[in-house]
């Protein structure tokens, strides 16, 4: 038998290549990993080594030959010794043809569960509802804990994790030390293997740290593994601003997080959107970013207290109803916006708030429908406007509902710079009540 | 650091016999493992020479003894992660060639029905958990690994390998921090091939002796030859016990050396060939398994049937992942989040 020796690629883009030296002679043996030609690439010097064992019978290309394309025949290896002039022709190798791109947007998530009406409710602050939802689910699953910085004996940097060390102990309740790369990457892990980790970043400031971790790992394995291996995990604390801790602990990440397939990002607004949404994300089989607001956390809401109370992912929620103008904002903007709606009311101009819950997936179709009925759009978000969630929700609309627009959208967003320490400054650079109240005047 | 060379007392010109205690069977079986990964490898690098495997690939021939003498330490259950220089240590978690093979030239029947390739593979049935593209990432995966160990209160175990250049990384060392202070049960294992990509260890690392990178948290240590395959059985076993019995982590340094370049781009020029010829003829980890397999009487009629059922694997690997058809245009988007 014998086998030919192929011109072989040895870099992603080698198209062809220079023989540039054999150093092998006819008749010499040869042994698998044996050196028998440099060949220059592109970019290199490669030594071209022989995989099998045999008799060199025959070189097809001589030394010095420039510009041989790769698969090219470039010498016989005879393998049992016999007659070195019959050499079978290799099958030619199969190159695929590119496959068209089918759709610049993955399809939409499957239908969602509908809001429906939840029965009572009791006046509950968003970091009770927080904690109560952690609760609720650690109770169904054993499989659910909680890790991070001061989230135990500490009872949580902001208070979040209050009693649950007390009621579930230090296994569930794990403190870390501060090395955010090091817990997300563990917590990943223990998710690929089946756990389902609430990761708490003490403020989404610090999960830079650990972003490899989440965009890479949590993400992607699912995709990279053929549907193998997924990554049930939450990532969940405070984001954007506080109150006067500047540019290093003031940023939104919504944008950021929203442009990764393989995550859910969701952002509650009320103490029901909190709880709601945070059952529904330990719930989820998928990496959930959860973007809370320290702001938020002391606030009071009325709660659903029915047992089974959860909030879908992928739904907007219409905080009040509007002819007008179409309001959309999520997290703290949410109060943002309706307070700009009071003020509006006021002046006889009667806007529709939607609370977007979740950011992606996005759900399209509550703020198109709403468009479709105001014919006017104003986004409002904490976070810089280029390639923001505002830029997001006013392309769809554009997409969607472009006929209906009486005037181009307006986005409403946080000035595009670090944020500001001193008072004043600070207060330039956030969003206010006023500033939508103003965008609205200017549309109608 | 001193030459891979020096520190290892044997070789095949040494004159010794081999120790009594050497279990034949096992040898064997071991010498078939680690025939099969590298025939598989060359076989990668001759498909990659035509062009059915594209982009990275990197090959894991010379330190083939590595993962072969580790997975001889662990039991079905315990799990496994590494870096992008994988195909050795999925074929040694027995995983099949084919699917491995099929998914280098991306196609539908790889184990990630080629939307993976050779940095990112993985496989649940066989406790394998990649396959990691990023340099350290699986280091910190391995400690949630065997955090779950902890957390359901079993006893397996995780092997978490990474390469002399991942050793540098910064959440290496955080997991050396967390898997000390929560006496978490992982392998960590170094494979120090000299070169991190084309950086040498020397010009990469302060640390002299990588094996003692965990001292700093109390992390037990060994340092072992890696290019003999007992030996690194015989510093598994006694890592993975200490793991099992609760005492937590366990870093192993195993000394190797990688035959070809970095990926298959890469002509290695940054090493005399002196140092490879010398690695390759003195101190290769198959010859050396064949040498103590001939003292103890096995013939060649015994290494001939493994050649052959080696080869024969590889061949219908080989066939299996240019027949595979390409994945389905609708694969495109699938399993991006799980849905329902």
């Amino acid at each position: 038998m014998a086998t030919q020796i192929l011109m072989p690629a040895l870099s992603p883009t080698m198209t062809e290549g220079k023989l540039a030296r054999w150093l092998k002679n006819i008749g010499d043996d040869v042994r698998p990993g044996d050196v028998i030609a440099e060949i220059e690439t592109d970019k290199a010097t490669m030594e071209l080594e022989a995989v099998e064992q045999g008799k060199l019978a025959r070189i097809l290309v001589t030394e010095g030959t420039e510009g041989v394309p790769v698969n090219t025949p470039i010498a016989v290896l005879s393998v049992n010794g016999e007659s070195f002039a019959a050499a079978p022709i290799l099958a030619a190798p199969v190159i695929s043809a590119p496959v068209p791109a089918a759709q610049a947007i993955a399809p939409a998530a499957a239908a969602l569960a509908e809001d429906k009406d939840w029965g009572p409710t009791a006046p509950t602050t968003v970091r009770d509802a927080l904690r109560d939802a952690m609760a609720l689910e650690m109770r169904a699953d054993k499989d659910v804990f909680l890790i991070g910085e001061e989230v135990a004996q500490y009872q949580g940097a902001y208070k979040i994790s209050q009693g649950l060390l007390d009621e579930f102990g230090p296994k569930r309740v794990i403190d870390t030390p501060i090395t955010e790369h090091g817990f997300t990457g563990m917590a990943v892990g223990a998710a690929l293997n089946g756990l389902k980790p609430i990761v708490e970043f003490m403020t989404f400031n610090f999960s830079m740290q650990a972003m490899d971790q989440i965009i890479n790992s949590a993400a992607k394995t699912l995709y990279m593994s053929g549907g193998q291996m997924g990554c049930p995990i939450v990532f969940r604390g405070p984001n954007g601003a506080a109150s006067r801790v500047a540019a290093q602990h003031s940023q939104c990440y919504a944008s950021w997080f929203a442009h990764v397939p393989g995550l859910k990002v969701v952002s509650p607004w009320s103490a029901a959107d909190a709880k709601g949404l945070l059952r529904s994300a330990i719930r989820d089989p998928n990496p959930v970013i959860f973007l809370e607001n320290e702001i938020l956390y002391g606030q009071t809401f009325d709660c659903p207290t029915d047992p089974d109370f959860t909030v879908p992912i992928g739904k907007a929620k219409v905080e009040r109803s509007g002819t007008h103008v179409t309001i959309v904002a999520f997290s703290l903007m949410v109060g943002v916006a309706l307070k700009a709606a009071e003020m509006l009311a006021a002046q006889g101009i009667e806007a529709e708030v939607i609370n977007l819950r979740s950011l992606r997936p996005l759900d399209t179709d509550t703020v198109v429908a709403s468009v479709k009925k105001t014919n006017r759009l104003v986004t409002v978000e904490e976070g810089w406007p280029f390639a923001g969630i505002g830029a997001e929700v006013a392309m769809r609309v554009i997409e969607h509902a472009f006929d209906w627009l009486d005037a181009p959208p307006v986005r409403i967003h946080g000035a595009d710079v670090p944020l500001p320490y001193a008072v004043n400054l600070e207060k330039l650079a956030l969003p206010h009540p006023e500033w939508v109240v103003d965008a609205v005047k200017k549309l109608i | 650091m001193a030459q891979a060379a020096d520190t290892r007392k044997r070789g095949k010109t040494s004159g010794k016999a081999s120790p009594p205690d050497i279990d034949r069977t096992q040898l064997l079986a071991a010498y078939r493992t680690m025939l099969l990964i590298r025939r598989f490898e060359e076989k990668a690098g001759q498909l990659y020479g035509m062009q059915l495997i594209g982009g990275f690939c990197h090959l894991y021939i010379g330190q083939e003894a590595v993962v072969t003498g580790m997975t001889m330490a662990i039991n079905e259950g315990d799990e496994v992660v590494t870096s992008y220089r994988d195909h050795g240590h999925m074929l040694a978690c027995g995983m099949e060639a084919r699917g491995v093979m099929a998914e280098l030239t991306g196609r539908a029947g790889g184990y990630s029905r080629g939307k993976g390739g050779s940095m990112h593979m993985f496989s649940k049935e066989r406790h394998f958990f990649g396959g990691h593209g990023i340099v350290g990432a699986q280091v910190s995966i391995g400690n949630g690994l065997a955090f779950s160990n902890w957390y359901r209160g079993n006893d397996r175990v995780c092997l978490t390998y990474f390469g002399e250049g991942a050793s540098n990384q910064g959440q290496v060392f955080e997991s050396f921090n967390l898997a000390a202070l929560m006496k978490l049960p992982t392998v960590f294992i170094i494979e120090n091939n000299k070169y991190g990509m084309g950086t040498s260890v020397e010009r990469a690392s302060a640390s002299h002796d990588l094996s003692k990178n965990g001292t700093p948290w109390g992390i037990a240590s060994a340092q072992v030859d890696g290019m003999d395959v007992l030996a690194v059985k015989a510093a598994a076993e006694v890592a993975v016990a200490a793991c099992r019995a609760g005492k937590g982590p366990y870093l192993l340094e195993a000394k190797t050396y990688r035959y070809r370049g970095h990926s298959m781009s890469d002509p290695a020029r940054y090493r005399p060939r002196e140092e490879l010829q010398l690695m390759r003829s003195q101190h290769d980890c198959i010859d050396h398994a064949r040498h103590q397999l001939e003292e103890l009487g096995v013939d060649e009629a015994a290494f001939k049937a493994i050649d052959d059922e080696v080869k024969a694997i590889i061949q219908d690997a080989a066939d299996f992942a240019q027949a595979s058809p390409e994945p389905d245009p609708a694969e495109l988007w699938t399993n991006v989040l799980v849905e329902g």
